[in-house]
């Protein structure tokens, strides 16, 4: 049994090279800015004494390759730099602003699930009738809409036709943050339930096909039964595949997401960050959300393989 | 079954050729100027003589869209006719000599895909500076990886087909034989995905438009129009509303050609 999770042990070593690989990405992106790279890190105010610090730092004049040592060995210190800005580390920044992406991208998922999972099932059971065409025409339809607009439309209906929620913010108190992340966590949770809703579809009819379902029914399983005991949790399986796949759009989601709704995440901090030429943070947040990627797709593989006993890795 | 596929296709190229219709001839069928500012007529909703209404300088908004069509067309299309041509040849190389080559663009292609899309082009952007033609650079050194994959995972296969090695034994070049034996039998998975892929690409122009990195006002285009009209959609929702239904209905009408495509050339989207 416990074989089936041996790949959580050796699958790490794998991204090994990509990590690499996005450390360098990351590096030579800021080092392409035309410029003393100690002003273009440090901004146009900075004091000679900055400048001559960040020079020994990041090694700045010695070759890229070494200066490329440098950067490594800083991150492995936790060592980003410091965000001109915020005049604080730029790790300690992001970490300050987790929570609400997490809590976003979080809500987002159970969302879309919960709207595509019940509309998925109305067009399966009712495959190539009229329903079934209208579900699949909406959900074609709804790929289409952009984040940033429908985001405005559902704070016009919402928050100000009916003045029953939050227009932007984040909150303190636990049930207020809930509250300012319906609107947000709605607007992702519309377009990601597209993309699921028609995976989910057609796993759905897959299932209702299988040698379960029929097995099920000789059983004398009334439908309704054989749908959501036997059908329905097979099907959600290549969902969480979906989803992983799928993550890196749902964070570019998050970064226009809480920009429109002023939440205070990492994707607003990295928009932010870009129009005052921050580039330690810049660089902070690509790399932490590149890292976040990688992580996904790993416990995307170890769900997988809990939630199917066939599945080897 | 055939008719129905046919009017999926159908649908969505008629969507499609109304949108070029309006960006060729925007200057005749537009009402105003884009650009115009009739100071007299400030946010006005919807009339008559306005139809989609105007925004905070007076300009009409109707005319401003089918402007902006023009942009937002534009920017689809090369967003994704770089990546296109960039990940087929990429893929194509790669698969077809295999090998340390192949090794390493494909581990070069993990590392891109590791990067949230958006997350990558914004910083790209950041970098390059806000604009149009840094919009196009990023998205031509991010976009191609998924084409990429999708032809080398074809090649693979068609390499080893029957008439490869026929090709072969006439002694045909390398060269030849990938491109015009192998590529074109190869390219009809990455057509499909190209529309699935323009959708997305319109999204993130628009996306990138509206948060201030990409098309500069006073240029019309829809993710700057939405921008703007985002401090008065309390008291003038016709300024938003439209520009964004401009964006569904586009990315509908390429949404329709794809799944059209997918099907009359049984490929699974």
């Amino acid at each position: 049994m416990l074989h089936r999770y041996r790949f959580i042990l050796t699958r790490p070593l794998q991204f090994l090279p990509v990590i690499l690989g996005v450390s360098i990405i990351t590096f030579v992106l800021v080092r392409l800015i035309p410029g003393d790279p100690a002003r273009v890190l440090l901004g146009t105010k900075a004091t000679p004494e900055a400048i001559a610090n960040i020079r020994a730092q990041f090694g700045l004049d010695q070759p890229i390759w070494q200066q490329y040592f440098y950067f490594v060995q800083n991150l492995l210190h936790g060592e980003m730099g410091r965000s001109i800005t915020f005049r604080i580390d730029v790790l300690q920044l992001i970490s300050t602003r987790i929570e609400p992406t997490l809590a976003l991208v979080f809500s987002s998922v159970l969302l879309s699930v919960a709207i595509a999972v019940p509309l998925a099932a109305i067009a399966a059971r009712n495959e190539g009738r009229v329903i079934d065409h209208a579900v699949r025409l909406v959900s074609t339809f709804g790929i289409g809409f952009p984040s940033f607009w429908l985001a405005l439309m559902l704070i016009l209906l919402f928050s100000i036709s009916l003045p029953l929620l939050p227009v932007s913010g984040y909150g303190n108190t636990f049930s207020d943050k809930l509250i300012h992340l319906i609107l947000p966590s709605l607007t992702i949770a519309l377009s990601l339930s597209t993309v699921l809703l028609r995976s989910l579809r057609a796993a759905m009819i897959e299932w209702l096909k299988s040698d379960v379902a029929t097995a099920a029914r000789a059983r004398g399983m009334p439908e309704s039964i054989v749908f959501w005991r036997h059908v329905v949790p097979n099907a959600i399986v290549p969902t969480i595949n979906l989803l992983a796949v799928n993550i890196g759009w749902l964070i570019g989601g998050t970064v226009v997401v809480e920009s429109v709704f002023a939440l205070p995440g990492m994707g607003q901090l990295l928009v932010r960050a870009i129009f005052s030429r921050d580039y330690m943070v810049v660089q902070g947040v690509a790399m932490v959300f590149a890292c976040a990627t990688v992580l996904v797709n790993f416990l995307a593989d170890i769900a997988t393989v809990a939630a199917d006993p066939r599945v080897k890795l | 079954m055939i008719t129905r596929r046919n009017t999926t296709l159908a649908a969505g190229l008629a969507i499609l050729a109304v949108f070029v219709l309006m960006a060729v001839f925007a200057p005749l069928v537009a009402p105003y100027d884009p650009i115009f500012q009739d100071a007299a007529a400030r946010l006005k909703s919807p009339s008559l003589l306005h139809p989609f209404g105007t925004d905070n300088f007076g300009r009409d908004i109707l005319s401003r869209v089918i402007h902006s069509t023009r942009i937002d067309l534009q920017m689809a299309l090369i967003g994704v006719a770089f990546p296109f041509a960039i990940g087929t040849v990429v893929g194509a190389i790669a698969g077809f000599l295999g090998g340390i080559v192949d090794a390493v663009l494909m581990r070069l292609i993990d590392v891109i895909l590791a990067f949230p899309f958006l997350v990558l082009m914004l910083s790209i952007i950041a970098i390059l500076g806000t604009g149009l033609s840094s919009f196009y650079i990023a998205m031509a050194l991010v976009g191609w990886v998924s084409y990429a994959r999708l032809i080398r995972a074809q090649i693979l296969v068609l390499k080893n087909s029957d008439y490869a090695m026929a090709a072969e034994s006439l002694g045909f070049s390398r060269a030849r034989i990938l491109f015009r034996h192998l590529l074109p039998n190869a390219v009809a998975g990455s057509i499909v995905f190209s529309m699935s892929d323009v959708v997305l690409v319109l999204l993130s122009g628009a996306a990138i438009s509206y948060l201030g990195l990409g098309v500069q006002p006073p240029t019309a285009e829809w993710g700057v129009m939405v921008a703007e009209g985002q401090s008065f959609v309390t008291q003038a929702w016709w300024i938003t509303l439209f520009p964004g239904l401009s964006i569904v209905m586009l990315a509908f009408g390429f949404s329709l050609i794809g799944d059209g495509l997918a099907e009359r050339l049984g490929v699974n989207g």
